[in-house]
């Protein structure tokens, strides 16, 4: 994938191309001698970092959706409470990578918090027993505080966060992500790719112009070689809570994710309905498996962790290394 | 060229969070000033995911190069509605734009200089969710332009609120005059039994605004038909006259004109 640095001109041609240094953008480029001489085309050193630090981490989750407010940090929570309700004993880290809109201390209940630097690297926030966080929103003052970052800087947190934090051993660890296609992705991606990532999920609702976005999300995962484990539907339909009649909010105008991943040949992990209470409990940081145990998306959860489940073993079994999932 | 000349007043809609309907508020402000007589352009600076040729069912139009640059999309016959976009510049629309900062930054420079808007009254600038290279690109170009100020869209959700402030002081850092919040997705009507369901909640784009002394513009409820209107290539003005929607935008298009010294048809 192209890299480009902060100062580089417009027309910079990367500096992993082979013309890095010699093409006629490169002139009075500050990098250019760096450049040409190849220097710049080894691999980045926070590659094998990242390897190294995750190595206890059984299982790299990425959750993905080119289109904003569909519920990727939602489900990532929502993930990460029942993986590690399944057994107590394993533990899942949650890692928020979206710097401008972190959203993992508030879904999480966990605002507030402060992260702590040690020898062995940053300690995340523990929201419970057996589930770690990982947000810039534990560095920053208040949420007010704005991180008006270009490119780089946020690449190079987003190195920091995946190669300097003190997880332990983790079964799982789930990468929430901002929405697009661009640095964050980018940059996860490159320093990820040492480690054996399990592959991502992908979520959206149900209506036209949030598909739009997370096709093309579809197609970066194809050329950044990311295996899709499924697509998780959210904000499927809202069930009125006097009448109970069930209605679209977001009307499915193209056939939903449903149609969207059979088009893409992709699984379907599950679909999620709109429940008030539990869009509630995640503002305000609670559990919502615990709070609603009755509520038709913890019924949901507990189908598509199975499936998810399903989709892990078998992409063990297919890499020679078969995983007690049961 | 210079940066967009015979641009008479710019309005930025910026969100610190996605999908709350950045997209949707930017179209029909654009229609509604439209229909209120105005000559409006309509830029989206979402490169990763540019949404309004489909809201405004113009995805398989083209732009074409002139003398003067690059001839925007034009949404209605007479050529009063003027839309750029990246997606009319995809060939596929499932193909992802991969870029980092500095191929975004170079794109939405060229949308800036290189657009041949003519004299419009309005330009509606639609922004992708965040306070990061897009927003920072533009803020720089606008420098010395009239830009009237940001709209900045939420939904009543603490999620959402919390990314709305981050917006604000990027606002005030950046010296962008801020119109007002305006809160989407405010609250449900059941088509059945009317019972409304604040399902994103609701007073916290109220709040937000009270807070931060910017004024409140107003909530639009969570309508599936809203979306529709655009497709039509029509506001919710002329569509739904009555609905709680048209009101907001009605509102919106007078705040605007006034605070620009025009007046509406």
């Amino acid at each position: 994938m192209e890299q480009h640095p902060a100062d580089a001109p417009e027309h910079c041609p990367g500096t992993q191309s082979e013309s890095a240094g010699k093409v006629s953008a490169c002139a009075g480029c500050p990098n250019q001698s760096i450049c040409s001489s190849g220097a710049a085309n080894a691999p980045d050193p926070g590659i094998q970092l990242v390897k190294n630090r995750l190595s206890a981490v059984k299982h790299k989750i990425l959750v993905l959706s080119g289109k904003g407010g569909v519920g990727k940090s939602t489900f990532t929570a929502l993930l990460a409470r029942s993986l590690a309700s399944l057994d107590t004993d394993r533990n899942v880290g949650v890692l928020d990578i979206d710097v401008c809109g972190p959203s993992q201390p508030r879904v999480m209940g966990v605002v507030g918090e402060q992260v702590h630097m040690s020898g062995s690297g940053w300690s995340p926030v523990y929201v419970d027993e057996n589930i770690a966080v990982m947000s810039i929103g534990f560095l920053l003052k208040g949420p007010e505080e704005a991180v008006i970052w270009r490119g780089p800087k946020k690449n190079q947190m987003i190195r920091q966060f995946l190669s300097d934090v003190d997880w332990g051993e983790l079964e799982y660890l789930i990468i929430d992500t901002p929405p697009g296609t661009s640095d964050e992705h980018l940059s996860a991606t490159t320093y990820l790719q040492g480690v054996n990532l399990d592959g991502a999920i992908i979520v959206t609702t149900p209506q036209e112009v949030a598909l739009l976005d997370v096709r093309k999300e579809i197609d970066f995962c194809h050329k950044v070689k990311i295996p899709i484990l499924g697509v998780v539907e959210n904000m499927t339909a809202f069930v009125c809570p006097k009448c109970k009649t069930p209605s679209h909010i977001f009307p499915p105008n193209s056939g939903g994710a449903a149609k969207m991943a059979q088009e893409k040949s992709l699984r379907l992990l599950g679909q999620l309905p709109l429940d008030p209470r539990i869009a509630r409990s995640c503002d305000e940081g609670l559990n919502p498996l615990a709070e609603f145990p009755d509520s038709p998306v913890v019924t949901a959860m507990d189908g598509l962790v199975k499936a998810l489940l399903e989709t892990l073993s078998a992409r063990g079994d297919a890499n020679g290394c078969a995983m007690d999932t049961s | 060229m210079s940066v967009l000349s015979g641009v008479k007043h710019i309005i930025l809609v910026l969100s610190g969070k996605g999908g709350v309907g950045k997209s949707t508020v930017s179209t029909q402000l654009a229609l509604a000033l439209k229909e209120a007589g105005f000559k409006v352009g309509l830029l989206d600076v979402d490169l990763c995911g540019p949404s309004v040729p489909y809201l405004l069912q113009l995805e398989d139009r083209d732009v074409h190069k002139c003398d003067e640059g690059w001839v925007p999309v034009y949404a209605d016959s007479d050529q009063k509605l003027a839309v750029m976009s990246i997606g009319f510049l995809l060939k596929d629309r499932d193909a992802s734009v991969v870029w980092r900062g500095p191929k975004k930054n170079a794109m939405i420079k060229q949308f800036l200089t290189d657009v041949y808007w003519q004299d419009i009254d309005f330009l509606v600038i639609d922004t992708p969710p965040g306070t990061s290279d897009e927003h920072i690109t533009v803020m720089e170009n606008l420098k010395d332009l009239p830009c009237d100020g940001a709209l900045l869209v939420t939904t009543s959700q603490a999620v959402s609120v919390e990314d709305c402030m981050k917006e604000l002081s990027f606002c005030k850092k950046a010296n962008i005059p801020v119109l007002g919040v305006l809160e989407n997705l405010s609250g449900f009507v059941c088509p059945v039994c009317s019972e409304c369901t604040n399902i994103f909640s609701s007073g916290g784009g109220k709040s937000l605004a009270n807070l931060n002394n910017i004024p409140f513009l107003g909530s639009i409820p969570i309508d599936p038909s809203l979306g529709e209107c655009g497709e039509k290539g029509k506001s919710c003005i002329s569509v739904k006259p009555n609905s709680p929607a048209s009101k907001v935008f009605k509102d919106l298009v007078l705040t605007i004109a006034q605070g620009s010294g025009m007046s509406v048809d």
